[in-house]
């Protein structure tokens, strides 16, 4: 695809990781023209300077409502349509809202040209999403580890056992009594805060 | 139990009806399971009940309309068959302006016709130096709060479109743009305006009870073919909804509901906030003066809650006189039959209107507002865009 052929592309998103991300695809897809807007303030303005065909805007962010004015202004020299217009293709609507973009396409812009650029936001926001979610699950495993640690040090120092024997105890415990060993844990915390 | 429903949300105290509906079990004691979903921005309500994911939701009455007459977007015939608010916004404007305006106002006109007057000073002034032009916030391009804006501002001969520049502000960015001077003023739905209050970046300068007597606000929407496919599900909705909205309005639940709304899930911020609205208390700048009204925002009082379809009129009406449309008799019709009265009552097992519900419109500008002769109306207005 040409450079001259190519649309240009505008990425509405307060992440610089996604937007990176997702930049990053549409140039290996060889959409060449491609701009990342992170700040929202006088968004419009950005946009126009830009003078883009197609503009991607995360769901998440409250300023898709300030694109709406976009229809409104008739000073503007080319007005984009929301991608919702075209009903025709609903599996594609879901997809999209479901991986959490929405896009804005410039009127002129042919149809079967802004399908390929919409797939590859919808996999890499959802592979962000993925991304984002084994980030949290390491974050919340590192903070288990860390109660757990704590709790065994206390068991340690007031039933004089070994790590080895307060970990089994700790287990045991969580497994009686059908909870996680990080809530035990949690809860010998809380218990030796209050009685200090 | 029916089968699960799903309703869209922007944190705003006249969701009330619906959150309260949930959270005090009136919607569990008409048999429905409701999940209630909190939006970031209203085009994603409007696209999220477009495509059924949203079964109904809290929407701009406005935006329930365009979306009837496809204006600015797809085409999706809603009904509302029950008002979640009448009034509830509010003009607020920068400590700088407000000092500008006061400094224009003839003595003791601090009515909408006294202040717009005084602004257009502030305009001409600011123009003559070579100023920039004063920036105003609204929700969105189809939003009462549009319309109110412009309303007044016109009255006293500022042109939205020409003087001053209109922007969209997410309401959650409106206080912050205040602070930074981002913007001069905005026109917004509770809390936000005891926020900047509170904040010491802003003065409520008029309730919009001051500028309309009732403005309908927020509906509760739902598709036009989801309302004929489940005319249970509707009436349900619509009794819970009362039966909230009535609860809400008790003085002596005030606390409760505003414990309820303030929750990080619901509204997100703090309850004496949220109280000071519902009481209708508002403290108007950083010095503490406070103002009371009874109409600042009407949730259930009054039959504020049964639709009104002057009210789609109107608001129809406000998109011709701002060339967001032209008129037309059949898109008249359609307008005002997406409020739907007939819903309301039904589900109620009433007939008519109550002796609140007044016949006409009017606010402290031109005519009453009569639906039957739309372009009489707008050719009362000296300021509006040339009708296509």
């Amino acid at each position: 695809m040409s450079a001259e052929a190519s649309p240009k592309i505008v990425i509405v998103d307060e992440s610089p990781v996604r937007a990176a991300i997702l930049k990053e695809g549409l140039r290996e897809a060889g959409f060449t023209g491609v701009f990342h807007v992170g700040e929202m303030h006088d968004l419009l303005a950005r946009i126009y300077s830009l003078d883009p065909d197609v503009i991607l805007i995360d769901l998440e962010n409250p300023s898709r409502d300030v694109l709406e004015q976009m229809f409104q202004v008739s000073r503007a020299v080319r007005r984009p349509i929301a991608m919702f217009v075209d009903q025709s293709d609903a599996a594609s609507i879901q997809a999209s809202v479901d991986a959490g973009v929405s896009a804005y396409i410039v009127d002129g812009l042919k149809k079967e040209r802004i399908k390929p650029i919409l797939d590859l936001c919808i996999s890499r926001f959802n592979a962000f999403a993925k991304l984002q979610d084994e980030l949290e699950r390491t974050k919340s495993a590192l903070e288990d580890r860390k109660v757990i640690d704590r709790a065994k040090g206390i068991l340690m120092k007031l039933k004089g056992l070994t790590e080895d024997e307060a970990y089994v105890l700790l287990r045991s415990t969580a497994m009686r009594e059908k909870k996680k060993i990080a809530e035990i844990a949690q809860s010998i915390l809380t218990a030796s805060q209050l009685l200090k | 139990m029916t089968e699960p429903i799903c309703i869209g949300f922007i944190p705003l105290v006249d969701a009330a009806a619906l959150i309260v509906a949930v959270d005090k079990g009136f919607a569990a004691a008409e048999g429905l399971d409701v999940t209630l979903m909190r939006e970031v921005s209203w085009s994603n309500v409007r696209d999220k009940l477009n495509i059924g994911l949203f079964d109904a939701a809290h929407l701009l009455a406005p935006v329930a309309i365009a979306s009837s007459l496809g204006l600015g977007h797809v085409k999706v015939p809603i009904a509302a068959p029950f008002n979640l608010g009448l009034n509830g916004n509010a003009i607020t404007v920068s400590p700088a302006l407000h000092a500008a305006i006061t400094g224009e106002i003839e003595a003791g006109r601090v009515d909408p016709m006294g202040t717009a007057l005084a602004l257009a000073r502030v305009v001409a002034k600011r123009r003559k130096k070579g100023m920039e032009p004063l920036t105003f916030g609204m929700t969105f391009p189809f939003s009462s709060h549009n319309y109110q804006l412009r309303l007044w501002m016109a009255a006293g001969g500022v042109d939205p479109d020409e003087d001053v520049r209109l922007v969209v502000l997410p309401p959650p960015y409106m206080v912050d743009s205040l602070a930074n001077g981002h913007v001069d003023a905005f026109c917004v739905g509770a809390p936000w305006n005891s926020v900047a209050v509170d904040r010491g970046v802003g003065h409520i300068l008029h309730f919009v009870s001051d500028i309309m007597e009732r403005a309908a606000e927020k509906v509760l929407a739902v598709k036009q073919d989801w309302a004929d496919k489940n005319p249970a599900l509707v009436a349900a909705l619509v009794r819970a909804a009362f039966h909230a909205a009535e609860y809400i309005e008790h003085p002596e639940n005030h606390l409760e509901v505003a414990q309820i709304l303030a929750q990080p899930d619901r509204i997100g911020v703090a309850p004496q906030i949220i109280l000071r609205t519902l009481e209708g208390r508002l403290k108007i700048s950083p010095d503490g003066t406070v103002r009371t009204s009874a109409g600042y925002l009407l949730l259930g009082r009054e039959e504020a809650a049964r639709p009104d379809a002057v009210q789609a009129g109107w608001l129809y009406a406000q998109m011709i006189r701002w060339g967001q449309t032209s008129l037309s008799a059949d898109a008249l019709k359609t307008a005002m039959a997406v409020f739907r009265p007939d819903l309301y009552d039904a589900a109620l097992g009433r007939s008519g209107k109550g002796a609140h519900s007044p016949a006409t419109i009017s606010s402290f500008t031109g005519p009453v507002f009569d639906p039957n002769d739309v372009m009489g109306h707008l050719a009362s207005f000296a300021i509006k865009r040339r009708q296509s």
